[in-house]
């Protein structure tokens, strides 16, 4: 590595890895920003229904120039496909299969996480925002599993993995596991457990830059010390 | 014989009154019944509430009946998307209303007072600050939330195809809230892309069945909302 390289993870190898861990045969839901990438390494031989809220599973690539159709888009209300044997439904349809645990995995973006699975990614609760919250809520009160992806620390270099979140709530205790540009963390009993590192990256790089409490998973084997 | 279609979009609204609530179809511009809202900007109607999942986009369709402050109340899930101008202003300068709900839960709420059921529970927004001074219950140990059912009015919906009964199928995921919406408000209008006879719609694919329909009107080459956005328009 030369010192013109950051440390840690790009946005597209987050996605990469993220995207080892869906299992073959889940039915997936990915949120908006760096989720919407982890569909593109999934590793061959895996097949994976993807769920986008706004009433379609088995949603395709984006489409080719010319190809798009204005009433076939995401969640993120960007033009995409459906895959042969996909399904249309309604919103009401939709969320039962959100609301109801049919989903088995959800990735999703994160402002703050906090030791407990407590997620914020909806609003800071500034004053003048005007809120809005889509499915967020919904998909993290039902969806089996959730992942975060998401920058270890804010632009400003201020952790996004805290003790405890100070913006307003998605949803309490929810997070299963978290992937940023340093880390993959799991949720557990004492907090933010390390399961792996980033090329390059120590424990204690990282715990220099998490505010909650931050140990190394059982199964975590240090590479680089 | 029952025949629910009507000449225009023009007569499909006339009777909207000051104060209605009117469910709107569409999720950002799939399935925006862009002519129905533009003929309901004509008619005059104010003070109404509105639900929709969006504020609209640019300023025609839904952001244009905004931006013409005929809205006191938006009733929505995500008011704020790239080109979603009009609301926020009104919105800080307090012309307009947000009651601001859950995706699902809108859905839930809708589908709920579709269906005769006046509220239940979800775990939907426990713990967040739009759980508020609502009712929260415990059921096996898990809290949940009471959530009212949501009925309206009008409901203004598009879709693909329809018969003169009303029954209708939609276009991919332009379908989205319609569905549910017909079933909640008192009045469902529809304009759809084409009219066919009764049987030419495959009962086992019919979406929304007759019951739910009140009037029809045909616009067989409705505009494109992301367009018209893209090119600056405004209505009217």
């Amino acid at each position: 590595m030369t010192t013109t390289q950051a440390l840690g993870w790009t946005r597209e190898q987050m996605a990469q890895r993220a995207a080892v861990d869906i299992p073959n045969g889940a039915y997936v839901n990915l949120g908006i920003g760096i989720p919407e990438l982890v569909a593109k390494y999934v590793p061959e031989g895996r097949e994976v229904i993807y769920h986008t809220e706004n009433g379609l599973l088995g949603m395709g690539p984006t489409p080719g120039p010319g190809e798009g159709d204005p009433e076939l888009i995401n969640a993120g209300k960007r033009q995409v496909t459906s895959i042969r044997g996909a399904a249309f439904f309604h919103h009401a349809d939709s969320f039962v299969m959100i609301r109801g645990g049919h989903i088995d995995l959800c990735v999703l973006g994160a402002m703050q996480v906090a030791q407990n699975g407590d997620l914020a990614n909806w609003s800071t609760g500034a004053p003048d925002a005007i809120p809005a919250v889509g499915g967020a809520m919904d998909l993290v009160a039902g969806v089996k599993t959730i992942h975060v992806i998401t920058q270890h620390t804010t632009k400003t270099g201020e952790p996004k993995l805290v003790a405890s979140c100070t913006y307003p709530l998605t949803g309490p205790g929810v997070v299963d596991r978290i992937y940023t540009d340093l880390a993959v963390i799991n949720v557990g009993p004492e907090g933010f457990h390390v399961m792996e590192l980033a090329p390059g990256v120590t424990f204690d790089f990282v715990k220099e830059r998490t505010e909650g409490n931050l140990v190394p998973a059982a199964s975590f084997v240090s590479e680089t010390e | 014989m029952i025949d629910k279609r009507v000449e225009s979009v023009a007569e499909a609204v006339a009777d909207i009154p000051n104060g209605a609530t009117v469910m709107i179809g569409g999720f950002g511009e799939a399935g925006s019944p862009i002519e129905l809202i533009h003929a309901l900007i004509d008619q005059g109607a104010k003070d109404l509430t509105v639900v929709n999942n969006n504020t609209g986009s640019g300023e025609v369709g839904l952001a244009a009946l905004i931006k013409a402050e005929r809205v006191a109340r938006m009733i929505c899930s995500f008011p704020r998307t790239a080109n979603s101008t009009v609301f926020p202003e009104l919105y800080r300068a307090g012309k307009t209303e947000l009651e601001l709900v859950p995706q699902g839960t809108l859905a839930e709420r809708i589908r709920a007072g579709g269906a005769g059921i006046p509220a239940f529970y979800t775990p939907t927004s426990f713990g967040t600050p739009l759980q508020a001074s609502k009712e929260v219950r415990s059921f096996g140990g898990r809290e949940y939330v009471m959530e009212h059912g949501l009925v309206a009015d009008f409901a203004l919906i598009k879709c693909e195809r329809a018969d003169r009964y009303g029954n209708l199928v939609y276009n991919k995921t332009a379908r989205n809230f319609s569905p549910v919406m017909a079933t909640a408000a008192t009045t469902t209008i529809v304009q759809t892309k084409k009219i066919v006879e009764p049987g030419d719609l495959e009962p086992e694919a019919v979406v929304t069945p007759s019951i739910f329909v009140h009037r029809i009107v045909t616009v067989p080459a409705p505009l494109i909302e992301s367009e018209l956005v893209a090119a600056g328009a405004t209505y009217p």
